[in-house]
């Protein structure tokens, strides 16, 4: 059973995102940018955005990070291209909800939340492990950053 | 995926270690949270650097004392602050003797290694280090043993310099002697690096700082459980040690310091205990120790490093020594053989720490795969950033021992990564 729960963690879709990363490297002309940085376990993240309006049109990364923080990473630049502002907001939000085990019990099917999380809810088993909440999140609170760009500093965990 | 690494149980591979009249397994009887299990497996606690378990004898220590004697100290003329005053000496009396310093007057209770350095940088360095002078530190050091002396440099208007060390994380001699000079006030090393192993030749550092006048303080917050310290031969001016990583309780730790320099040196904080006699015109000073101690202090925790030294006092010690060197070994032999695996930090005198990397596999899965199989390691930079820089790698997963592990629990925690091994496909 607790196997279980390291094999739902580690699925093939993230042990495949992390080795294989998608949007990943630098953009030549990001309207948006911000970088990560999380100073229990030093991975960091440079996110860019490329911007059309309120659309993005583009979104990659770079960084060093465990198989989690990549995989997030990974996941949430398929996910995000071609979104509005809103869309991402959204999904930033039910992702959080998602890894922090807030989300409404799924047992019964879809919601609105797993269905615009999609391919995301691999990252579910993360709700188990509270110590890599972090991990998972660091991509999307460089992204908050990089969409508001008012912080002029790294963004960090802590 | 995960089932195909075959670890054996615990519970089956208890055997004493050949060659050492070490009797790991009544140790380990001592320490009443080793019989914990994690996530269904038996606890095998390999994070003795950031804190060592506590014997029941340190556990009663602090019980006895909060339950029979609780009272302030030097300040009461009844029986009980008489008892705890007479206690609290006492632990003191066996720090001396552990660290083998000269004078009870030389051992100052402190939080910890950290306080034990800031206090000797906000009094002995404000005091020492003017504009132009300098103070070495080494690449090795835990940021304790940094910032304390990057603020102190940047108030007094010093530079901070840095000895550099090897591949195998070494200190480099020749840059060390080259980066001491007659501006030098002041050399903080650690005795053993908490995140490379690396033991430091401190006799000679010290003949060598103070052939060119300058003072040196030892962080031997990774060392106090490993080796036996002797303060006057190693000839430092200031040592520091921390009671939770010597098996005693947290919220306390020593500063040792030679008695004339601690004499010449301004309080640490003001406040009770620390005066003589008070007026609004003038106050005079209290004499060694209490000088440095201000406020009532954390009299349990004095109390149960007491208790922990005595409990050490009982073992014998070159065994334990012999014992760890030989887990040390036995681990590096076998995480050595695993393909993908590199060791950071191979220095010829190594005690009790081993940092690695693996190939395809970070550190911080690492930590998880292997809390999930009851091993408990440290992941991360292990507050030596620059470390980390020097090797090139964001991190280490470091494993670290303590006097109660066993070479069975080295097999776990490698079969352990072998399982890593698996999940990451590397």
């Amino acid at each position: 059973m607790l196997d279980d729960e390291l094999r739902e963690l580690y699925q093939d879709v993230i042990l495949d995102h992390q080795q294989d990363p998608r949007n990943f490297g630098p953009m030549q002309h990001p309207t948006h940018h911000a970088e990560g940085f999380n100073p229990l376990c030093g991975d960091r993240i440079r996110l860019e955005l490329d911007m059309d309006g309120d659309r993005i049109r583009q979104v990659s990364f770079t960084g060093a990070g465990c198989a989690i923080s990549t995989a997030s990473a990974s996941l949430m630049t398929e996910a995000l291209t071609g979104k509005t502002r809103a869309e991402a907001e959204a999904v930033s939000q039910d992702f959080r909800d998602l890894v922090t085990g807030r989300l409404r019990d799924t047992e019964d099917g879809e919601t609105a939340e797993t269905s615009r999380l999609g391919k995301l809810y691999v990252l579910a088993g993360v709700q188990q492990f509270p110590v890599r909440v972090k991990c998972a999140t660091l991509a999307w609170h460089t992204l908050a950053a990089a969409l508001n760009e008012e912080k002029p500093e790294p963004v960090t965990t802590e | 995926m995960f089932d195909s690494v075959e670890c054996n149980s615990m519970e089956t591979l208890v055997s004493p270690l050949e060659n050492t009249k070490f009797d790991v397994d009544a140790v380990r009887r001592d320490f009443p949270i080793l019989a914990s299990r994690i996530h269904g497996h038996p606890l095998v606690y390999l994070d003795n650097a950031a804190t060592t378990q506590k014997p029941q004898a340190v556990i009663d220590a602090i019980v006895n004392y909060y339950t029979s004697t609780n009272a302030n100290i030097h300040r009461g003329v009844h029986q009980l602050s008489v008892d705890a005053t007479r206690m609290h000496d006492n632990a003191r009396a066996k720090v001396k003797s552990f660290l083998n310093a000269d004078d009870v007057a030389e051992i100052i209770f402190v939080r910890g290694a950290t306080e034990g350095i800031n206090l000797v940088a906000s009094t002995f360095g404000k005091q020492q280090v003017g504009p132009g002078d300098e103070v070495v530190v080494t690449a090795m050091e835990h940021h304790s043993n940094i910032v304390p002396w990057q603020v102190l440099c940047e108030q007094q208007g010093a530079t901070l310099r840095v000895v550099p060390i090897d591949e195998q994380g070494q200190l480099l001699w020749e840059d060390f002697e080259s980066l001491i000079n007659k501006r030098t006030k002041l050399v903080a090393v650690t005795h053993v690096s908490n995140a490379l192993g690396t033991v430091n030749p401190i006799r000679e550092i010290v003949d060598l700082c103070h052939q060119h006048g300058a003072a040196v303080i030892v962080d031997g917050a990774q060392a106090a459980a490993h080796m036996t310290v002797d303060v006057q031969d190693l000839d430092c001016d200031f040592y520091v040690i921390s009671g939770h990583k010597l098996y005693g309780p947290t919220g306390i730790g020593v500063l040792y310091g030679k008695r004339e320099l601690l004499e010449s040196m301004p309080p640490y904080q003001t406040g009770g205990d620390m005066i003589s006699s008070v007026t609004f015109e003038k106050t005079t000073y209290n004499t060694l120790p209490h000088k440095f101690e201000a406020g009532t202090p954390d009299i349990a925790g004095a109390i149960g490093l007491g208790a922990a030294i005595d409990y050490l006092r009982e073992l014998d010690w070159p065994a334990v020594c012999a014992h760890e060197e030989e887990l040390l070994t036995h681990a590096t032999d076998a995480l050595s053989a695993i393909n993908g695996v590199r060791i950071i930090g191979t220095a010829d005198q190594k005690r009790a720490v081993l940092s690695f990397v693996i190939e395809g596999a970070h550190p911080h899965d690492i930590g998880t795969i292997l809390d999930y199989e009851g091993i408990a390691v440290r992941t991360g930079h292990h507050c030596a950033q620059p470390v980390m820089e020097r090797f090139g790698i964001p991190a280490t997963t470091r494993i670290s021992l303590g006097l109660y592990n066993t070479r069975d629990e080295i097999d776990a925690m490698v079969c352990a990564i072998n399982k890593v091994k698996e999940v990451f496909r590397c």
